[in-house]
């Protein structure tokens, strides 16, 4: 690729993809160190009570064995002291588990013991070979019996203006005396994430005080803060290293008790440890999409404008923490309805917390009022297309403010070119080829287009190539790749000349990649990091050659071996004069945010389209075509960006068809324990997925106009599908997923 | 791993145990004197391994090896821990996601779900072994072209995968592509890209 070019926008192919097709990108649970050692973890059989006594003399004589830890042998950590006392969060709150603290269960396979060996092999064998004694208490693990319970959040018992506490604006529930209403109850089951690698975490202490973690996280910024505050140890002390993230989608968004788990191990043996849980753990203890129940009530005008909408909804938390999400959010802003309710409400169950996963909430929320859109579309005789454009609003009528963008129209109309809306009929079951019904839904998504600060170094080196860093991470959707054409863009340099190092807590500051928010907030920190380099290099170059002192930063043109001034050719300094003393030229920049946040409502959008066969005799539901059509502000990589979208959509198709967590609530326990119990999509499941783009910037929320991608990608999938199963059936499924028991 | 609450069964004593408790006399019958030695030298640790550990003998990506290995190590663990090839992933242990595909004498294989003992002379080709020197082998070139992955945790199993089946014969089709290529699980979802990448491969004509 020639300089110049321009790269933000180009399909280009990945920066690591040499790396990841010949298996020498390194995940966290391949790190070769000197005395590595090898941890399992035992897990309790109930889910609430106390252990009584742990059996583990067989454990630890088992050859290759070098220790057992539980609670009774466990070295004090002394964060855990600490921990819960913040006078800043709320007691109810709580906080993470601390492991090997006490004799107290609270959810069913719960670490109680971490065996070290020489081999997994040894380890996993003594772990077999632990016993465990209990005073077993009665657990509820099942939120339909636990929904008189549901209290409000405690951040909205504190703050009355938190989006998780009740919002009202016209008259409260007025659905209820519409002469045309609707009103229905929908169930997202427990889904999990089980990104296919599985949570691993390579655990050294490098000296007494230094901790090293080799760990899958998705901010290793924030996995830092936790270890560190865990073991009293200064920031500076623990490093934490995530250059490869074998996908996590949420759940590794938060500390989790094998991580502690195996700091510990390695403070006991003294030597590296290493641990990665196993697919069945991976339902426990890493958090889900926590089970909610919602119920939805709209009302509308005979010519189809909505005059309200209830939504309420109650989630899953556990009894240690208060996990909140944003169901409602896209209820409150998506249609201009005078007269709008939401209630918020939470149980607690004897099962681990729960943690945002892909889309979160507002994947949740959307499938109720998605659905319920279509539902009202039906109820009105109306293409639930033009249901939406009738209740379309320019302004966010939950803020009365501006949007900073808003190009959902376009993705409409984009969309339903692409599925061919025009083949639907109003009419359920009237399409039909051969055995197959056939059906057509739509489904709106949004997310906030949030930003925070981050940091980003730019160094030049005599060779003429920019090494950026940055202590973001990548997760899969092609961070390092896509900040590279943003500087190359900005330094007007191929991008083969950058290299961008991401996934380490020691780089310059950036916050979790989590929340569709890492181009929109790292994006900007490169772009200056970029800019600001010129400007160095010019004030370098001026003490050599004054053309250059004068001259403006933007006209500094990177050559290949010299730097130059695009408004003055002439003017040349090499790079071995330029950094002949300092041996390079480096900067740090932070990007922050203004206040356009308070004066505009920012969000992305997209739009599913979704044309489903499902068989009049079996019920079997086949997504055959789904097209995804997003405003996601400017596109800084064609190629990685739709396949983002296209992966959301795989996502969406789990979460409608198949992705149910199912626990037997007599032991509190999941009898979905692997991926032939729990099914997500496989090849055979995913029809082609065609994406289209409006591809506007957004500049309120940054200089490049980036707005986000990954939980719009998924947000409005399983509607769309559910919609389009309904279209095909004239069968109404209320309950995800949609499995062919639902349909005969 | 869970604690079962039952109460210790005679086979939970590990083999260390049963040397250190037995008494001599019994020891003596069951097991040769420099065993005996051994356990009570404390020396029990390199008398576990050696009974626990039997040769083996593969090639990996051309490169013999002679080994001595658990019977109840996996070609995965075995691949991943000893031989230090980390190409191959770790996904499931069940034999469900197809992270851990590799060849076996030119067959793909779960290796997760096979004992190395089991490969006794046998040709295993990795992910790390595909390409030749600097030239990815078509089918990486075409997973790059057509960003056939995300994360990149499923790529090598899928990429093994993916060469197997454009050999079998079972590329004929996107559908033919999909339903054999079911075993390797993307959570990612970057699976139509993935079947873009076996369809270019196929109709480019190039060996794999």
């Amino acid at each position: 690729m020639k300089a110049q070019q321009k790269q933000i926008g180009a399909p280009m192919n990945r920066v690591d993809g040499h790396l990841k097709v010949t298996g020498a990108a390194k995940y966290s649970a391949e790190y070769e160190l000197p005395g590595l050692v090898y941890a399992v973890l035992v897990g309790s059989t109930i889910a609430k009570g106390r252990l009584t006594s742990i059996e583990a003399k067989a454990a630890e004589r088992a050859p290759g064995v070098l220790a057992v830890v539980t609670h009774y042998n466990s070295p004090k950590v002394p964060g855990y002291d600490t921990a819960g006392k913040d006078p800043s969060q709320p007691a109810t709150v709580g906080g993470p588990i601390k492991i090997f603290n006490d004799d107290k269960i609270r959810f069913n396979d719960q670490p109680i013991a971490v065996v070290v060996a020489d081999s997994w092999e040894r380890a996993r064998y003594a772990a077999r070979l632990i016993k465990a004694q209990y005073a077993k208490e009665a657990h509820q693990t099942n939120l339909e019996d636990n929904k008189p319970q549901a209290f409000l959040p405690t951040s909205a018992k504190k703050n009355p203006k938190s989006p998780m506490a009740d919002y009202q604006r016209g008259q409260a529930d007025a659905y209820k005396t519409g002469a045309i209403k609707i009103e229905g109850e929908y169930v997202i089951p427990t889904e999990m994430h089980h990104p296919m690698e599985m949570q691993s975490i390579t655990a050294h202490w490098e000296a007494p005080d230094r901790l090293t973690l080799y760990d899958k996280t998705q901010g290793t910024l924030a996995t830092r803060r936790d270890f560190a505050k865990e073991w009293g140890l200064p920031e500076a002390n623990v490093k934490v290293i995530a250059t490869f993230v074998g996908g996590a989608f949420g759940n590794a968004l938060h500390s989790w008790p094998h991580e502690s788990a195996a700091i510990i191990a390695a403070k006991v043996v003294n030597r590296p440890v290493k641990l990665m849980l196993t697919r069945e753990q991976m339902f426990t203890q890493v958090g889900y999409r926590p089970y909610t129940w919602q119920k939805l009530g709209m009302s509308a005008t005979p010519d189809g404008k909505i005059t309200a909408i209830t939504h309420e909804s109650i989630g899953q938390t556990s009894t240690y923490e208060e996990f909140t999400e944003s169901t409602l959010a896209q209820t409150r802003m998506m249609y201009a309805s005078p007269n709008l309710t939401t209630r918020y409400r939470l149980a607690a169950l004897d099962i681990g917390s729960p943690i945002w996963m892909r889309g979160p909430g507002e994947a949740t929320g959307a499938f109720a009022l998605e659905s319920a859109m279509d539902e009202m579309a039906h109820l009105l005789n109306l293409d639930p297309l033009e249901f939406r454009l009738r209740n379309y609003t320019d302004t966010d009528p939950e803020k009365n403010r501006p949007w900073s963008t808003k190009f959902l129209k376009e993705c409409y109309k984009l969309g339903a070119d692409r599925i061919g809306w025009s083949n639907r009929k109003l009419k359920p079951g009237s399409l039909r080829d051969g055995e197959w019904l056939v059906g057509y839904g739509m489904g709106v998504g949004t997310f906030g287009a949030h930003r925070g600060g981050a940091h980003a170094s730019a160094q030049l080196r005599p060779d003429g190539t920019v090494l950026m860093q940055c202590a973001t991470t990548d997760i899969g959707p092609g961070t390092g790749t896509a900040m590279t054409q943003i500087a190359a863009d900005t330094l007007g340099i191929a991008p083969e000349k950058i290299t961008f190092e991401l996934g380490h807590s020691d780089y310059p500051q950036a916050g979790t990649q989590g929340g569709s928010s890492t181009v929109n907030s790292v994006g900007p920190a490169v772009q200056q990091a970029c800019l600001a380099l010129k400007d160095k290099l010019r004030e370098l170059a001026g003490a050599q050659n004054p053309t250059f002192a004068s001259a403006k930063k933007e006209d500094v043109t990177l050559g290949d071996k010299h730097l130059s001034l695009s408004s003055n050719t002439a003017a040349r300094v090499p790079y071995s004069d330029l950094l002949k003393q300092a041996g390079a030229a480096t900067v740090t920049v932070e990007a922050k945010p203004g206040n356009e946040g308070q004066q505009y409502s920012m969000y992305s959008f997209s739009v599913h389209f979704a044309e489903v066969r499902v068989h009049e005799l079996t019920g079997e539901v086949r997504v055959s075509k789904l097209v995804s059509c997003a405003d996601a502000g400017t596109i800084i990589n064609e190629k990685t960006a739709a396949n983002q979208m296209k992966g959301g959509a795989v996502g969406g198709i789990g979460m409608a068809l198949m992705e149910h967590a199912r626990i037997d609530d007599r032991f509190g326990r999941y009898v979905t324990k692997d991926l032939a119990d729990y099914h997500v999509p496989v090849h055979a499941d995913a029809p082609n997925i065609e994406v289209a783009f409006v591809n506007q910037p957004d500049l309120k929320v940054n200089a490049l106009g980036t707005k986000g991608i990954g939980e719009i990608a998924t947000i409005g999938v399983a509607p769309a599908i559910a919609n389009a199963v309904f279209n095909a059936t004239g069968k109404r499924v209320r309950e995800l997923p949609i499995t062919p028991d639902k349909l005969v | 791993m869970n604690a079962e609450p039952e109460q210790a069964s005679p086979h939970d004593d590990s083999r260390r145990t049963f040397l250190k408790q037995s008494s001599v006399l019994t020891a003596m019958a069951l097991v040769p004197s420099p065993v005996v030695t051994a356990a009570a030298a404390e020396l029990d640790e390199k008398v576990a391994a050696a009974f626990e550990k039997i040769p083996l003998s593969l090639k990996v990506n051309g490169t013999k090896h002679k080994l001595q290995v658990e019977p109840r190590t996996t070609l995965l663990d075995l691949l991943r821990e000893q031989l230090h090839l980390t190409g191959t992933k770790k996904g499931c242990d069940y034999g469900q996601c197809g992270a851990c595909t590799v060849h076996v004498d030119g067959q793909r294989v779960n290796s997760c779900l096979s004992f190395a003992v089991m490969h006794d002379g046998q040709e295993i080709t990795t992910i790390e072994g595909l390409a030749k020197g600097d030239d990815l082998h078509p089918m990486q070139e075409a997973f790059v072209k057509h960003d056939g992955f995300q994360c990149g945790y499923c790529t090598p199993g899928q990429i093994m995968s993916a060469v197997a089946c454009v050999r079998e014969g079972h590329a004929g089709s996107e559908g033919e592509i999909r339903e054999y290529m079911s075993g390797n699980i993307c959570r990612c979802g970057a699976y139509s890209n993935i079947v873009a990448a076996i369809q270019d491969v196929k109709q480019g004509g190039q060996k794999v």
